[in-house]
């Protein structure tokens, strides 16, 4: 198997950059694994580890600063047989960083490799999250606020399930790499290396300063028991295939006759937890059966299970166009932060809406014509009071008949739920 | 006549399965994320991928990432998340990645109002790019648009290999509505043209007959290289000015010039009328009321609603608005596209109406501004 290093665009870095010989010792890494070129993706970043993908004969991916894994997922995700080899510096672990800990705890089987130089090389040398607090770099006294993070600690507590960390100066880093790069999961290197360009101009650092340093430090070389699992794009793969299909959106056929002939407007004033969207969506199915154009328009807070939710249903046998409403033919009123909501809406409301108040919700004065429901005496709690309200509707004969009520939670509900919201209704009374 | 109750999430998702949409991620955003849940639900059974990102940074990027490798891609956000989509819609305008980006407006600026609607980033979209390079962008009017107008979505993506926007909103999204799926007119599949075999690839090669290169994916046995530095028809870094010129040029005009094939509008036209209401969007449903029912009365208008609204449509508006001596735009803003109508029609009485409280504009206030006019 030929090198796949790229004889016409050879490697660019300064003379005696540690990434210079990274990209041999990759390149002998692929010659050894018998790879092909069309079976690697290199998935480069931004700065002097972004050049690496123009230095081989492999597919090539190259785009924005600590971006680099995101490519790499979807690569990874799109074509699970391809190897996928991420060339990242120390300045992408840095704005990366969430991509990094997501990487760790997805596994998905992409190699990391981080040419780890201390430094911002190509913009001269500032700090980046590895730089040590007494180096002297490019960013003045900047670095010495801030702890360099350890990398390999952080990929191994977020989940990474094979962290090495090493000199690029190891005379075996050819199989390093390879044991990394045929690791099924996610394979961090954390590689230490020089940057003549920058860093050593202003600190000492030499390969041998490497190998003591590294030897101070708690020792990865490879497997993390605790983290070893499947790996995502197999597992993912997997439950996906347990899923059950979506189904086609169901299509509801006309079988009712509306009671009323003409467009009809109904709004739903309560409060979060009172299902009112439900109620409303139920409306809507309603009409659907007898054959009619809806439109459900919802409002509420960003709060759960509290604040006022309202709802505003169209039915009409025309096209709807503007879905907000102005003249209601029917205002149920459920909760108090919704008709507080809409407060402005009674004022111009006429005689023949009728505002139907449920559970003694205070309601603004206006001409409109107040129905009574006493839900409670009926032994209906208050979440059920919106379809409650449906039920009292459909009884009236008032937008929705009791068939297309009944036919809309045949459509909506199943089972025991069903059973208990056909009898709700059923017995339901239009209390005045 | 079957009907189904469906909200422009819902439709959007569908839509972009019919597409061949195979790959999808996003992340969570109120009131984007029913797109997330759909996909969820549809894409994994089929042999597709649908993934949460650790962000929307993340989430773009691996469509990215999937759409080099071949797929058919789609992401989902509100305006926030089209704020962190920034660098990497930039890196596929530059590098021609086939992508269709959803834009559920939300009240902004910033975080904003989660619940309520505007739409507030139509400049947005199209200015959000590190190079100004064109951009496009359909919106949606009601749920048959939303499933429709994303198979076109993709169309263009593949076709012209350029990042789409659909910019939809809140009170299309998340609002239900009837919807006859059988009725709905449903665009041919385009797949994205494929390199021939027979020469050399070049990635970002293109021949006096297209504007767009062909397309071969990341994995397959010909080797792809994509990148987001200034690169030459071979995909490597060039310094080479005339090299550049012709590129950046070449962007810029195969949407440009060709925004006359995909410039969908819906035209409601009245001779007899004085005013032409131009919108888009969820208020083009309260502009088609009002041209209702103005078109029983003495003074009707007449009606022009932009379905695509980058690149700006111009001989189509010009045209549309010819015999018009008013125009009023309405827009769910402060006054966006409203500036690009007056660069066309300089010799016509402009006005605007625009609404930002989170309401939608009515019937009675478009009719009041059309007698201001």
């Amino acid at each position: 198997m030929d090198s796949l290093l790229n004889a016409d665009r050879p490697p660019v870095f300064c003379p005696g950059c540690s990434h210079d010989r990274i990209t041999h010792t990759l390149a002998k890494a692929f010659q050894n694994m018998g790879l092909r070129g069309d079976q690697i993706v290199m998935v480069s970043d931004i700065g002097c580890s972004g050049l690496f993908d123009t230095f081989f004969h492999t597919h090539a991916m190259h785009g924005l600063h600590g971006r680099a894994l995101t490519y790499a997922t979807g690569l990874k995700m799109a074509k699970p047989e391809l190897n996928v080899v991420v060339t990242m510096g120390d300045g992408g672990q840095g704005i990366g960083g969430a991509h990094l800990l997501a990487a760790c705890r997805r596994n998905l089987d992409v190699t990391l490799i981080i040419l780890n130089n201390f430094n911002f090389g190509m913009t001269g040398g500032q700090f980046s999250a590895t730089t040590p607090t007494d180096a002297h770099v490019g960013s003045g006294f900047l670095n010495c606020l801030e702890q360099p993070l350890n990398l390999c600690e952080i990929a191994k507590s977020a989940g990474a399930p094979y962290v090495v960390r090493c000199s690029a100066y190891r005379s075996d880093l050819a199989d390093e790499i390879q044991k990394a790069i045929q690791y099924k999961g996610f394979a961090v290197m954390d590689i230490w290396g020089v940057c003549p360009g920058r860093y050593t101009k202003k600190n000492r650092l030499t390969p041998k300063m490497i190998e003591e340093m590294l030897s101070r430090q708690p020792a990865f070389d490879g497997i993390m028991p605790d983290n070893v699992r499947t790996e995502y794009g197999r597992n993912y793969r997997k439950l996906a295939n347990a899923q059950k299909p979506a189904g086609e959106p169901l299509k509801i056929e006309a079988i009712c006759n509306p009671p009323q002939v003409g467009r009809q407007e109904v709004i739903l004033l309560g409060s979060a937890g009172q299902r009112i969207i439900t109620a409303g969506e139920i409306l809507c199915l309603a009409g659907l059966t007898a054959g009619l154009k809806t439109t459900q328009k919802n409002e509420y807070n960003i709060t759960v299970l509290r604040g006022m939710s309202v709802s505003e249903l169209i039915l009409s046998p025309e096209e709807i166009d503007y879905t907000g409403i102005e003249h209601p033919s029917v205002i149920i009123a459920l909760g108090q932060e919704g008709v507080d909501r809409r407060r402005d809406i009674f004022d111009g409301l006429h005689e023949d809406t009728i505002v139907l108040q449920v559970g003694g919700v205070d309601v603004p004065p206006s001409k409109a014509h107040i129905h009574r429901a006493d839900l409670t005496s009926q032994s209906i709690k208050n979440p059920d009071w919106a379809l409650g309200s449906l039920a009292v509707l459909a009884k009236m004969d008032t937008v929705i008949s009791q068939d297309m009520l009944k036919a809309a939670l045949n459509i909506r509900f199943k089972g025991d739920t069903l059973e208990a919201a056909l009898k709700m209704v059923a017995r339901v009374e239009i209390s005045a | 006549m079957a009907s189904s109750l469906m909200e422009g999430n819902e439709a959007i998702a569908r839509g972009a399965v019919a597409a061949g949409c195979r790959f999808f991620a996003g992340y969570p955003i109120t009131p984007a994320t029913t797109i997330l849940n759909n996909m969820l639900a549809l894409l994994p059974t089929l042999g597709g991928v649908c993934i949460q990102g650790e962000d929307e940074i993340a989430s773009i990027g691996f469509c990215l990432g999937a759409s080099m490798a071949g797929f058919k891609v789609m992401t989902a956000t509100s305006g926030p998340g089209i704020s962190l989509y920034s660098e990497q819609l930039s890196f596929a305008v530059g590098s021609e990645i086939p992508i269709v980006i959803v834009d559920v407006q939300r009240l902004g600026p910033s975080t904003g109002s989660a619940t309520r609607a505007a739409d507030g980033d139509i400049n947005f979209l199209r200015w959000g790019n590190s190079g100004g390079m064109p951009v496009i962008v359909l919106c949606p009017v009601n749920v048959a648009d939303c499933y429709t107008l994303t198979i076109h979505a993709f169309n263009l993506a593949e076709t012209y290999r350029c990042p789409v926007f659909i910019a939809s909103n809140k009170e299309i999204a998340m609002t239900r509505e009837s919807v006859n799926m059988d009725a709905l007119k449903i665009p041919a599949i385009v797949n994205r043209r494929a390199a021939p075999s027979d020469r050399p690839f070049l990635p970002f090669q293109t021949d006096k007959k297209s504007q767009v290169p062909a397309f071969l994916p990341i994995g397959g046995k010909v080797l792809v290289r994509q990148t987001s530095s200034t690169h030459g028809a071979n995909g490597f870094i060039t310094t080479d000015h005339s090299e550049i010129a012709d590129m950046l040029n070449r962007l810029k005009n195969k949407l440009q010039t060709t925004v006359n094939k995909y410039s969908f509008h819906d035209f409601y036209n009245c001779p007899e009328a004085d005013t032409l209401i131009i919108t888009y969007g969820v208020t083009a449903r309260a502009a088609r009321a009002v041209f209702k029912e103005l078109g029983q009365r003495e003074s009707p208008v007449a009606l022009l609603i932009l379905k695509t609204l980058w690149p700006v449509p111009e001989s189509m508006i010009r045209n549309a608005a010819k015999s018009f001596k008013h125009v009023v735009v309405v827009e769910m803003n402060l006054g966006q596209y409203v500036c690009e109508v007056q660069r066309l029609l300089p010799d016509k009485r402009v006005a605007f109406l625009g609404r930002m409280d989170g309401r939608l504009i009515t019937p009675d206030q478009i009719k009041e501004a059309i007698s201001n006019g």
